[in-house]
């Protein structure tokens, strides 16, 4: 993006603070990019003859006697489907080392989708890990984050969820990603057969933090391209969304705006909404799925970042470790798919619903009775029955290094009801009892 | 849209997110629309503050790409709704375009459509002949759309007293045809057409006075109609985390309340939420008239991602509508969900307008104006003496669960009915997860509602209700007690008492909204049901220990679970009632 022939060049900044320049300048569009001494910049104020931008990698060494070269247009990236297989940073430069790629122009951030155009998503997207299959059904179009404490190995299954998912595109949105972690994304995928579906837009903790602002946008253009011009089945992964809300509250910090709850932006939530809101089931087959990480402090879901995220997105999944087996699952008790309803029973065995709340059920029964031992009390016959049942239950269906697809989950699971329970004990229709119980002697 | 006059012309001078200053050459109006020129095409803004000659407007689209210089055209309209025939079954934006009329996937900006169909043909019957005299509001004819009789009216804005001097006959016409002329005191006379306009942000007049409301509005939600009524011409909210089931009630109360018209403001929320309604409400039955929901309901979709300065217009446009059916004396309902988001668009521009901020940086009259919308709701006695009501239910989605922050203690000061829904309800997948403690109506110590429920429902309908709240409560405690003590430490009666709240929890609060027959209960079985369990917690039974109270009092909640999921008085019901029967007696026998 270097000056064309007879575009204006500004050379005087009248006001540097820590994130933004200001300079006088005429017919400049609001939201247009700019280059402030070679750096990114958006215009974000605009007062008379007054320009604000924000300046993404920050303004440390800027001098007041700069060239400033605006780009008369909003933020765009150029689009096409040699993409694949490339990691680009925040404005979409590669960082793989590769040439650039050249392509159609899109705008980012750009309008939101008809809501009557939209259509209800239908299609289940299987990822082999019970925790989300059986439990916490993921489907095409909807928008779900890990609510995850920072020690949880989140990266390491998004990029697990990723390779298993039968989608057409992944597009990954890094933001605040220590540089071994956009590698070991980088080396999954390219071990991983990825290659040939993954896109990475890359802010590694290297840079500044306000250059991630871009990364959703940027990721969820390159998502819109696909789904829409190409009816392609996109997973986006967005990881930490916490790191972009930092970002976002740093800025307006600097702008001088009242901070809200927990010294976030009041608009927070619209910020995050016009996000999350990407996710959507097109109309001519494409869609656009959104997995995203949301880390969290201390497991407080009450702090402003995670609150207004699960009012946004379809439900959450927790991210745990269990102790009993110490292997990470998804906490059966505290995740929800909103959108399951969508496609258990229906599009998976019409046992889905019922074996899934009648082990989760049990599940509860054994956390009550693990109470129960840890307080001295005498266990009965059912207590320990039940606890061995979630023992076997974590380790062989729930656990994230399982791999099952969704009927063998459902068959696993009856088989351990079987071991442990009796017919009336899971309380289960007996349509579906009769058929799928299995006859074992008694453990 | 069409006959806006502009009063004045000016220029941007300034532009921060969507709030745009610009200089007039002439008069301004506060909450006057403006149009930015932008490319050709012109993209609506809201003046939200004037000083001298400059302009502060919200811009209710995207500002991405404004300019200073460019030119603006100021209007001397408030923002304005089309109201005639052809609004049910219709998607609205915030701004009351019609979002089917939309060209392409996405939401273009600067693109409008007109909210009605010009072409359509209505048949028209008059209701007045020559010479009656008349005034804003009067019905002057009607025409059938769907299941409800669309009434014409002389149009809100028209002040002062008028004669008809001529009408037109039945028969069949168009949106904007002539269908009366009318004079008025100075012998000016005016054309009618079926078409009116009226600005969101103005209360809509031409009802005699408005009552105190005294007729239960029926949602079929026990532990609302039962436990906390909602009266038509009411007002209530839903406070909850999220998680908590709003949006599961919201819809099941749009499914299936007592209301001729239900108007839902999709303010600030998922678009995959609005789209589970454009998808379902199409197949589904009104219960009441048997047609297909979707013909009694408008809807205004904002969702989340739709610009934040339209929400707030959702939501006045929402209402505006509903006040338009409540003239035609129809029992109309509004929901809106929700009104947090509305509160936060407020947030967001008082903001950028750098007011001097209140609690939690919200502005200073939020409590107010909270306060004005709610009182638009109402059971209003119309100037012919009949009466049309508008109960509005708004959703709340207070910071961390946390129901002390500013909106839901704004909303709680105005609105009578509170369904406080609990995360520990709803953890324990008890829904819907109204708390039946916390919760409360202010009608159940109306008189007007005591000898309406005296008369409707039956005798002590509310000391009934009293003693199973009471009973509740008592449940609690005892509840604490054992958790404290222990299950031996406590007398057997402490578990009895316990029992006998956690049966009047399942039988009556706890409620399958995905069950085609436990969603909704028509208010007789509900009377039914609720007695049913009085009786058994007026039981006196003799338990010799805390064991066998618990076996003893599951079985009964079975029973009366599976009552509730059976056909009313079918034999099948009719079976888990004998049952039921016989173990009290087999049990009272004994003791």
């Amino acid at each position: 993006m270097k000056a064309r022939a007879f575009q204006k060049i500004y050379c005087r900044l009248t006001n540097i603070t820590k994130a933004t320049c200001t300079l006088e300048a005429t017919n400049i569009g609001y939201e247009e990019m700019a280059y402030v001494q070679g750096r990114a910049a958006q215009v974000v104020k605009i007062a008379g003859n007054k320009v604000t931008l924000q300046v993404f990698e920050g303004t440390e060494g800027l001098r007041n006697d700069t060239d400033i070269i605006f780009t008369g247009r909003a933020p765009w990236l150029p689009l096409s489907d040699h993409m694949t297989g490339r990691f680009f940073d925040a404005f979409g430069h590669p960082i793989d080392g590769l040439p650039a790629v050249e392509g159609r122009e899109f705008p980012i951030g750009g309008p939101s989708v008809n809501p009557v155009r939209r259509r209800q998503p239908s299609e289940l997207i299987a990822t082999g890990i019970a925790g989300i299959d059986l439990n916490n059904t993921l489907v095409s179009g909807q928008k779900i984050p890990f609510f995850t404490d920072p020690d949880q190995p989140y990266n390491q299954v998004l990029a697990l969820i990723a390779l298993r998912a039968k989608v057409d595109k992944i597009i990954l949105g890094g933001m605040g990603l220590t540089r071994d972690d956009y590698l070991f994304f980088k080396h999954t995928f390219e071990q991983g057969y990825g290659q040939s579906k993954i896109v990475g837009f890359i802010n590694t903790t290297d840079k500044s933090p306000v250059e991630r602002l871009l990364i959703p946008d940027m990721a969820l253009a390159t998502a819109e391209y696909f789904a829409v011009e190409k009816n392609e089945k996109v997973l986006v992964l967005l990881t930490d969304m916490t790191q972009y809300a930092n970002a976002l509250s740093i800025v307006s910090n600097r702008m001088d705006q009242i901070p809200s709850k927990d010294s976030m932006p009041g608009s927070l939530y619209s910020d995050l909404a016009k996000i999350y809101e990407k996710a959507v089931q097109f109309p001519d087959g494409g869609n656009i799925t959104i997995l995203a990480v949301t880390t969290l402090s201390g497991g407080d879901i009450t702090h402003a970042i995670p609150d207004n995220t699960g009012y946004i997105t379809e439900g959450q999944l927790f991210l745990r470790r269990s102790p009993d087996v110490n292997k990470v699952i998804i906490d059966p008790f505290r995740s929800l798919s909103r959108l399951k309803q969508l496609v258990i029973g229906k599009v998976t065995r019409k046992d889905h619903p019922q074996v899934m709340n009648a082990a989760i059920r049990l599940y509860a029964d054994a956390a009550n009775s693990k109470t129960k031992l840890e307080n001295g009390f005498e266990l009965s016959d059912y207590d320990r029955r039940v606890l061995r049942f979630a023992e076997d239950y974590s380790r062989n269906i729930l656990a994230i290094d399982v791999n099952l697809e969704t009927h063998e989950m459902l068959d696993e699971t009856w088989m351990l009801f079987s071991k442990y329970m009796t017919k009336d004990e899971v309380g289960i229709k007996q349509e579906f009892v009769d058929l799928h119980w299995k006859e074992l002697q008694p453990a | 849209m069409e006959n806006i006059t502009i009063i004045s012309k000016g220029k941007v001078t300034a532009i921060v997110g969507n709030l745009v200053e610009a200089v007039s050459d002439g008069p301004l109006i506060q909450n006057g629309i403006c149009f930015f020129q932008q490319n050709g095409k012109e993209i609506m803004g809201e003046v939200i503050k004037t000083e001298g000659s400059k302009a502060f407007a919200q811009v209710f689209e995207t500002t991405r790409g404004f300019k200073t210089g460019m030119d603006v055209n100021f209007s001397g309209s408030m923002l304005e709704v089309h109201l005639g025939p052809g609004m049910l079954t219709r998607n609205y934006d915030g701004l009351q375009n019609d979002l089917d009329k939309m060209k392409g996937v996405f939401l273009e900006p600067g693109a409008r459509t007109y909210p009605l169909d010009e072409e359509s043909v209505w048949q028209f019957t008059p209701l007045v002949k020559t010479g009656d005299p008349v005034s804003a509001g009067d019905w002057l004819g009607e025409v059938p759309e769907y299941h409800i009789h669309h009434k014409i009216m002389v149009p809100f804005k028209f002040e002062g007293d008028y004669d008809v001097s001529w009408i037109a006959k039945s028969g069949e016409y168009k949106l904007t045809d002539t269908i009366a002329r009318l004079t008025d005191s100075a012998g000016q006379e005016k054309a009618v057409s079926m078409v009116q306009t009226w600005p969101v942000k103005m209360p809509i007049p031409g009802y005699r006075e408005k009552l105190r409301p005294g007729k239960l509005f029926e949602t079929g939600v026990r532990v609302i109609d039962t436990m906390n009524p909602i009266l038509e011409g009411g007002t209530g909210f839903i406070p909850g985390p999220f998680g908590s089931g709003k949006t599961v009630l919201q819809h099941a109360l749009a499914k299936q309340a007592a209301a001729e018209v239900v108007i839902i403001a999709a303010c600030g929320e998922r678009a995959n939420e609005v789209v589970e309604i454009f998808t379902e409400f199409p197949h589904l039955d009104d219960p009441r008239t048997g047609r297909k929901l979707v013909e009694r309901t408008v809807i205004i979709a904002n969702t989340s991602n739709m610009p934040v300065a339209a929400r707030e217009a959702s939501v006045y446009t929402a209402m505006t509508i509903a006040e338009y059916y409540r003239s035609m004396g129809l029992r109309t309902l509004l929901l809106a969900d929700s009104t947090s988001r509305w509160a936060q668009a407020l947030r967001e521009m008082s903001n950028r307008m750098e007011e001097l901020p209140g609690p939690d940086a919200f502005p200073m009259d939020l409590s107010a104006i909270i306060a004005s919308y709610y009182s638009r709701a109402g059971y209003a006695l119309l100037n012919n003496g009949k009466s049309g009501s508008i109960t509005f239910i708004g959703t709340v989605s207070p910071a961390g669960g946390n129901l002390l922050e500013p909106v839901t203690e704004a909303t709680k000061k105005v609105a009578r009915c509170f369904f406080a829904l609990s995360q520990n309800r709803a953890d324990s997948k008890r829904y819907p997860a109204i708390d039946p403690i916390d919760s409360y109506s202010k009608y159940l110590e109306y008189d007007e509602y005591i000898t309406f429920a005296a008369r409707e429902i039956g005798e002590n309908w509310i000391n009934k209700i009293d003693f199973v709240k009471n009973y509740l409560i008592r449940g609690q405690e005892v509840n604490e007690q054992i958790n404290i003590l222990g299950d031996d430490g406590v007398p057997v009666a402490y578990h009895e008492v316990f029992w006998k709240a956690e049966l009047i929890d399942f039988a009556i609060l706890q409620q399958d909204a995905f069950d085609a027959i436990d969603s909704n209960t028509p208010l007789k079985r509900q009377k039914y049901m609720l007695e049913k369990v009085i009786e058994v917690v007026e039981t006196e039974f003799g338990f010799d220990d805390f064991n066998e109270v618990r076996d003893y009092f599951k079985k009964i909640i079975n029973l009366f679970k599976q009552m509730n999921y059976s056909e009313f008085k079918s034999d099948k019901f009719e079976g888990y009632e004998r049952q039921l029967q016989e173990m009290i007696l087999e049990k009272t026998a004994v003791s």
